[in-house]
């Protein structure tokens, strides 16, 4: 896009610029946008769960325009401050835990060379950024003076800390296997039929999987994880003494997060961009075809991938709704006894495979779809070598994402 | 680290140096060079950030200083192309270091929003010591020639591989002339020992959590003896700290579900 930019005869460093904040506004929206839709469904979701109906009438149909509405009341609602807090503590830790959710976007690819900043150690970026959300969450705890707020913001730490472990050990497997940390790499390795998927490479990766996505769920503090905030012995947990605006930015981050998880669990495990059927490769479409047809494979990859994440959140509204919540002995004994253990083993077993098993079992499963390395891919599916590009190709994502109005998040009824 | 002001290797600036070169003569108005700009930026937040850790005077505002100073730091690293390093500062740093000092520090805090006023020897002994290693280092620093040189240009895309390279022991960076053994000694032993070493420290750590749970029957139990119910809802919500403590501080486990009360109830 800079590129274009300088064409037209703007001087490089405001191309740069305008492309830096078209990217910026862009991934923002990705967030503040998603937050709408996936607290709408949210409520959907639990209402059926629940079998109620949900919100129906705001908007017309389906209560649509529900997450707007909250918004605007999120909007007129005072902003309190308890009066033994520390204010400046407490009115920068919602922006703290906003910061680091949309810090990890930035390295995050949305489809081949759609990405923000596109990072030789991607993975590790993301995962690094996810940590420093809680911290906003230490601080809201920290400041607001209130007890119930202190208890869980402890637990919340002792959660992430704790969770960091295993979830790290699950995303070192694709990392091994796909022997690079970027991102764009290990999606491009799985390109090709479903069975090309990390979650099918071997039996390991398949059940440390599903180790990663209860370290998600634990990771991004949803339910059955959500100790921080549990309601019925702490209030609210941290927020209990946010209100408006300030209290929303909580509830972007952590929406936010959980696209980011999940995003990060299609691009290790499910294939990233590349579709279960490559329709794209089947139809004779590449990369290298010409310039209309790579736009057209990355809009594809752009829908598969936001389709895999969608999905990824989806099924975490669906564990939330389905199961009580955890003590927290019980989340330490998951984290501990069970995730860590079983996500070592798995990493031991899956580096044995990948030794003595690389072409897997089945011979007719050829599984190389190109011979890649760090940061250049030259395959039979044509894909031309890349260099590490800055812009983010994004008139998609705006296309793809149904609302991208205003930045508002509310809360999903209880 | 060489030319660090001047050195382009991200991606951003691969594009905006040649693109600089071409426009300046032709503008009446010259450009901003954005590497500069973000460089003065993240070293003067990493500066401002670190003289707030030392004004502040409440533990976990210190603690958000650091955590600004780091990062901007990190930032540093990561315009300086050191992909790696970034992420590694923002992760040992940033994240977890800082995240077990806000914990061991709201543990042991005896009263909320605890001020710390040194006395002024202190500071003066502090500001003595301070200045003779910032000493020490500028004049390092500018000792070194090859950081006085303007910046190399073109630099490949940066990659963690030759790190890992060297982890295993395998050099791939070219070394002096004259080197012993040729020079391509990697760092496999180092990092045997250092995993060692963290390994004894976690088995250590394993080891006196264990002890210390098997003392007590359970812990709920302890904490209800511990502390008369005030209600139920504090009870089991007090429940969680003596676990985490195990952890963080395994000298005294029920010590530190009552500061961490006595912390935040106010």
């Amino acid at each position: 896009m800079a590129e274009l930019l300088i064409g037209l005869g703007l001087p490089g460093w405001l191309a740069w610029s305008i492309a830096a904040l078209v990217a910026a506004v862009l991934l923002l929206n990705v967030i503040a946008g998603g937050a709408l839709v996936f607290i709408w469904a949210e409520r959907k979701i639990a209402a059926r769960i629940q079998d109620r109906l949900g919100p129906t009438r705001t908007g017309g149909r389906f209560g649509w325009l529900q997450s707007l509405a909250d918004g605007i009341k999120l909007l007129a609602k005072e902003d309190l401050m308890p009066e033994g807090a520390d204010g400046l503590l407490f009115r920068l830790a919602p922006y703290v835990s906003f910061c680091a959710s949309f810090c990890a976007f930035i390295a995050l690819p949305f489809a081949f060379d759609v990405v923000g900043q596109r990072l030789n150690v991607g993975v590790f970026f993301v995962v690094a950024v996810l940590g420093l959300e809680v911290f906003g969450v230490i601080l809201a705890g920290y400041a607001s003076a209130s007890k119930w707020s202190l208890f869980g913001a402890m637990r919340e730490a002792a959660q992430v800390v704790s969770y960091e472990v295993p979830l790290g050990m699950c995303v070192v497997v694709p990392v091994m296997l796909a022997g690079t940390m970027d991102l764009v790499t290990i999606s491009e390795k799985q390109a090709g039929w479903m069975s090309n998927w990390y979650l099918f490479h071997d039996p390991f990766t398949f059940v440390i999987f599903w180790i990663y996505v209860t370290c998600a769920v634990a990771s991004v503090n949803r339910a059955p994880f959500d100790l921080a905030e549990a309601e019925s012995e702490l209030v609210a947990g941290f927020h209990t003494e946010y209100s408006g605006l300030r209290w929303s930015f909580f509830f972007m981050a952590e929406y936010g997060s959980m696209f980011l998880v999940s995003a990060l669990a299609a691009l290790l495990f499910l294939g990233g961009w590349n579709g279960p059927v490559p329709v794209a490769q089947l139809v004779g479409l590449s990369e290298g075809t010409g310039d209309s047809a790579a736009y057209f494979v990355r809009l594809l990859g752009l829908a598969n991938l936001i389709g895999k994440a969608t999905f990824g959140v989806l099924l975490m509204m669906w564990i939330r709704w389905t199961l009580p919540r955890l003590r927290i002995d019980q989340v330490m004994t998951t984290c501990l006894k069970y995730c860590t253990p079983i996500a070592a083993v798995m990493f031991a077993g899956a580096m044995f495979w990948q030794l003595f098993l690389p072409g897997g079992v089945l011979p007719g499963w050829s599984r190389p779809a190109g011979e890649i390395r760090e940061g250049w891919l030259e395959g039979p599916g044509g894909l031309p070598a890349t260099t590490p590009s800055a812009t983010v190709r994004s008139a998609g994502v705006a296309a793809t994402d149904p609302s991208d109005s205003s930045g508002l998040a509310t809360r999903s009824p209880r | 680290m060489t030319g660090l002001l001047d050195m382009d290797i991200s991606s951003v600036t691969h594009v905006i140096v040649p693109a600089l070169a071409t426009s300046l003569p032709t503008l009446p108005m010259a450009g901003i060079n954005w590497h500069s700009v973000l460089f003065l930026l993240f070293a003067g937040l990493a500066c401002g950030f670190a003289v707030g850790v030392v004004a502040a005077d409440n533990v976990v505002r210190m603690a958000l200083y650091l955590v600004f100073s780091l990062g901007s730091t990190a930032g540093l690293f990561f315009l300086a192309g050191a992909e790696f390093l970034g992420a590694m500062q923002l992760m040992i740093y940033v994240g977890g270091t800082l995240v077990l000092l806000v914990f061991g520090v709201m543990l042991t805090a005896q009263a909320p929003f605890v001020s710390i006023k040194p006395s002024s020897s202190d500071r003066t002994l502090a500001a003595v010591a301070g200045a003779s290693l910032l000493a020490l280092l500028l004049t390092a620093a500018f000792s070194v020639d090859a950081w006085m040189a303007p910046g190399v240009g073109e630099v490949p895309a940066p990659s963690a591989t030759p790190l890992g390279m060297a982890l295993i022991g395998v050099r791939v960076d070219t070394p002096p002339a004259g080197s012993p053994n040729g020079g391509h000694a990697g760092y496999m032993l180092p990092f045997e020992i250092v995993s060692v070493h963290l390994l004894v420290v976690l088995v250590g750590a394993a080891y006196l959590a264990r002890a210390k749970r098997r003392r007590t029957p359970r812990a709920i139990d302890a904490v209800a003896s511990a502390m008369p119910v005030k209600s139920a809802v504090a009870a089991t919500a007090a429940v969680a700290v003596p676990e985490r403590t195990a952890v963080a501080a395994p000298g005294r486990p029920t010590g530190g579900a009552k500061s961490a009360l006595v912390g935040g109830g106010r």
